[in-house]
């Protein structure tokens, strides 16, 4: 009877999120896998033939001919990577010190900032990447105050270059840095900040043997929700990178859109979330280790 | 002024010398959480601050470790004025009434934390931290992380770890107030033996005015920041120097009101009840009289101008084991304690009913007598 009433319980409570995620999340998943091994047909389409040079053209070796391998595609990984990495950190040098300062505020206060924070979403992400556009672009607004204070003399070249594709995804996505870093940071009971200065630590040791590993769990997930977004990200790389600054989200985004290549696309779709699933993996079970440390 | 109190023996390892701490209220306005408080603890003493909730005391202890910073006065230890010297550079260390142990870290981590970060070298750590585990008899659980120990452990392991760097002055806030009854008991004894053994001095802070009394060589009574009394735990019991420190301290009933002379010398209070005190009390002051539970009694068969007598009727009857307790309703309306003692005037009150009419006796040289400042009634 109990187990009965049990068993309703749950297909209650998790019936509709199964429901959902099994429709919109694995059935897709499974398509995209089995798109990335078909041969893409010669007009768009597909050829229901097993095929694996799809895998093959991404790790360079395109259909098998030695004089054919290329880098290129390897490449745009690498450079995705990088560049996510970076954001990573830039987002958690950023949110860091600035949740630090929030803890310190007053209650009513920190609720502000954290509203503050959470501000940019009620805007669309197109609208705000426009403005950046328009801050950036050599007669922009950044440049054209630079030159009239006399900083400098002819403008930057800062729009379509990395690190104008870094300050935009850096924008973007701080707040998914800021929020889980701050929860974290206010959980930190105040006592143990006390406590070790009180055993003779420096700020500097508390900071590093205190503070750093009980908010680790906050940088952990915070570093997740920064690398996965921006590892994919295309719309930043498309309006402030230009043709330049090429990352898989945009090479996925043309094959799909443009070249019409579907399995090829499927295939970057699938060999991204392999790396991200790896690199995430790794990630967390080296903070897991820090943490446990005796 | 009140009572600086019996220095210790020795010179003072700790002074604070009128200590003024004022806080921004939320409402607005400022609260002054310490007002002139001056204390000094001596080498090896076991000093104990004690005071309701919001009296000052946790504050004065924040101000000595160094995580608050005074706003006039002076705190010394060892001679040594601390103002502007950081928490990290004090030579005091404090339990704190949560323990605040470090979670992320083993037992032996946590205890060893205060040596690594000033740079003591590993085999000398080791050996100390063996050295802190035994005295707090915590051997064997040093690989355990502070979640996977007890209310009892934890204490323990939160005293291990303020003791490492051998402290000139330890300061506990309230650390057993999260502990039951029992455990309470034998950790006050144990942090007593301790604290002999370690020769540290001990400032410690609580509300349980029982924990104070069992424990301190001396006791700072605070209130509203202010120090009412510096005593012996004898003194504050028998002398204390205000009626807030007598009705903190023990139980006991007070009695305010004007001392006459005539015909026999006694206590009026306001609503007309006569209380007989001792002889040579200069009439027209005003004082309040303590009576406490043990120095009241059945009044003896024959009339005796020793005694006071009071006439009140038996409202409730409570068993302890050792003592009985009987809540008595004077006269005026006031209720009072009575400890009735073995033998034939405190039998005849252990054999009243409830609602019977007793006659209750106190030696009338007893009562400790307590001047009352002249504006306040």
């Amino acid at each position: 009877m109990a187990v009965k009433r049990d068993r309703t319980r749950l297909a209650v409570l998790l019936g509709p999120v199964s429901l959902f995620l099994g429709i919109c999340f694995i059935g897709p998943l499974v398509v995209m896998i089995i798109f990335s091994f078909l041969e893409p047909g010669l007009y768009g389409g597909v050829e229901w033939n097993f095929y694996h040079w799809n895998f093959g053209r991404i790790l360079g070796w395109a259909d098998g001919e030695w004089e054919d391998f290329d880098w290129v595609y390897a490449e745009i990984f690498g450079r995705s990577a990088r560049l996510a990495f970076i954001n990573v950190l830039i987002t958690l040098a950023i949110c860091y010190p600035a949740a630090l300062w929030v803890r310190g505020l007053p209650r009513r206060w920190r609720m502000f900032v954290v509203f503050l924070i959470t501000l940019p979403f009620f805007v669309s992400l197109v609208v705000r990447l426009f403005a950046w556009v328009l801050i950036l672009r050599p007669t922009g607004f950044l440049n054209y105050g630079l030159v009239g204070l006399g900083v400098i003399e002819e403008p930057l070249d800062l729009i379509f270059t990395e690190t104008a594709v870094l300050i935009g995804m850096a924008y973007v996505l701080l707040p998914f840095m800021f929020l889980p870093v701050y929860a974290s940071v206010e959980k930190l009971d105040r006592s143990l900040v006390e406590v070790s200065s009180d055993l003779g630590a420096s700020s500097f040791q508390t900071f590093c043997r205190v503070t750093v590993p009980l908010t680790l769990p906050g940088i952990a997930a915070g570093s997740v929700l920064v690398f996965i977004p921006s590892l994919g990200n295309f719309i930043v790389p498309d309006l402030l990178g230009g043709a330049k600054v090429l990352m898989i989200g945009n090479l996925i985004e043309q094959q799909f859109l443009s070249a019409r290549n579907w399995p090829f696309g499927a295939a970057l779709s699938v060999m991204m979330m392999a790396v991200m699933f790896l690199l995430i993996l790794i990630y967390l079970r080296r903070i897991g280790r820090m943490q446990t440390r005796p | 002024m009140p009572d600086t109190g019996l220095p210790g023996s020795g010179s003072p390892v700790a002074e604070v010398l009128d200590a003024v701490k004022r806080f921004s209220a939320p409402e607005g306005g400022t609260v002054t959480a310490l007002d002139e408080v001056s204390l000094e603890v001596s080498a090896g003493e076991f000093v104990t601050l004690l005071g309701p909730s919001g009296c000052g005391k946790t504050t004065l202890l924040r101000c000595i470790s160094g995580f608050e910073d005074l706003d006039a006065g002076e705190v010394r230890i060892d001679g040594t004025p601390m103002t502007g010297v950081p928490a990290q550079h004090r030579p005091v260390n404090t339990v704190f009434q949560t323990y605040a142990l470090f979670p992320h870290l083993r037992v032996e981590a946590n205890v060893a934390y205060g040596l690594e970060v000033t740079g003591v070298p590993r085999r000398e750590r080791t050996v100390r931290v063996a050295q802190a585990l035994e005295q707090v008899g915590l051997q064997g659980l040093e690989r355990r992380k502070p979640d996977q120990l007890s209310g009892g452990q934890r204490q323990r392991v939160a005293l291990a770890r303020a003791i490492i760097n051998r402290p000139k002055l330890l300061l506990l806030d309230e650390p057993l107030s999260a502990l039951d009854r029992n455990l309470r008991h034998s950790m006050q004894l144990e942090l007593k033996t301790l604290q002999h053994e370690l020769g540290i001095c001990f400032l410690f802070v609580t509300h349980d005015q029982e924990e104070a009394l069992t424990m301190s060589d001396r006791i700072v009574v605070l209130n509203h920041g202010r120090i009412e009394q510096i005593g012996s735990p004898e003194q504050l019991y028998h002398e204390p120097a205000t009626s807030f420190v007598a009705e903190f301290i023990g139980d006991g009933a007070l009695f305010t009101g004007t001392i006459e002379g005539d015909p026999d010398p006694a206590l009026v209070t306001d609503d007309g009840l006569r209380l007989a005190i001792r002889d040579g009390v200069p009439a027209g002051r005003r004082m309040t009289m303590l009576l406490r539970p043990e120095q009241l009694d059945g009044a003896p068969a024959a009339p005796d101008s020793a005694f006071g007598i009071l006439e009140a009727t038996l409202e409730q009857s409570v068993f302890y084991g050792a003592t009985r307790q009987l809540v008595c309703r004077l006269g005026n309306g006031a209720a009072i304690t009575v400890t009735p003692s073995p033998g034939a005037d405190g039998d005849r009150l252990y054999r009243a009913q409830l609602g019977d009419a007793l006659r209750l006796a106190y030696r009338r040289a007893e009562p400790h007598l307590i001047e009352e400042a002249r504006d306040g009634g």
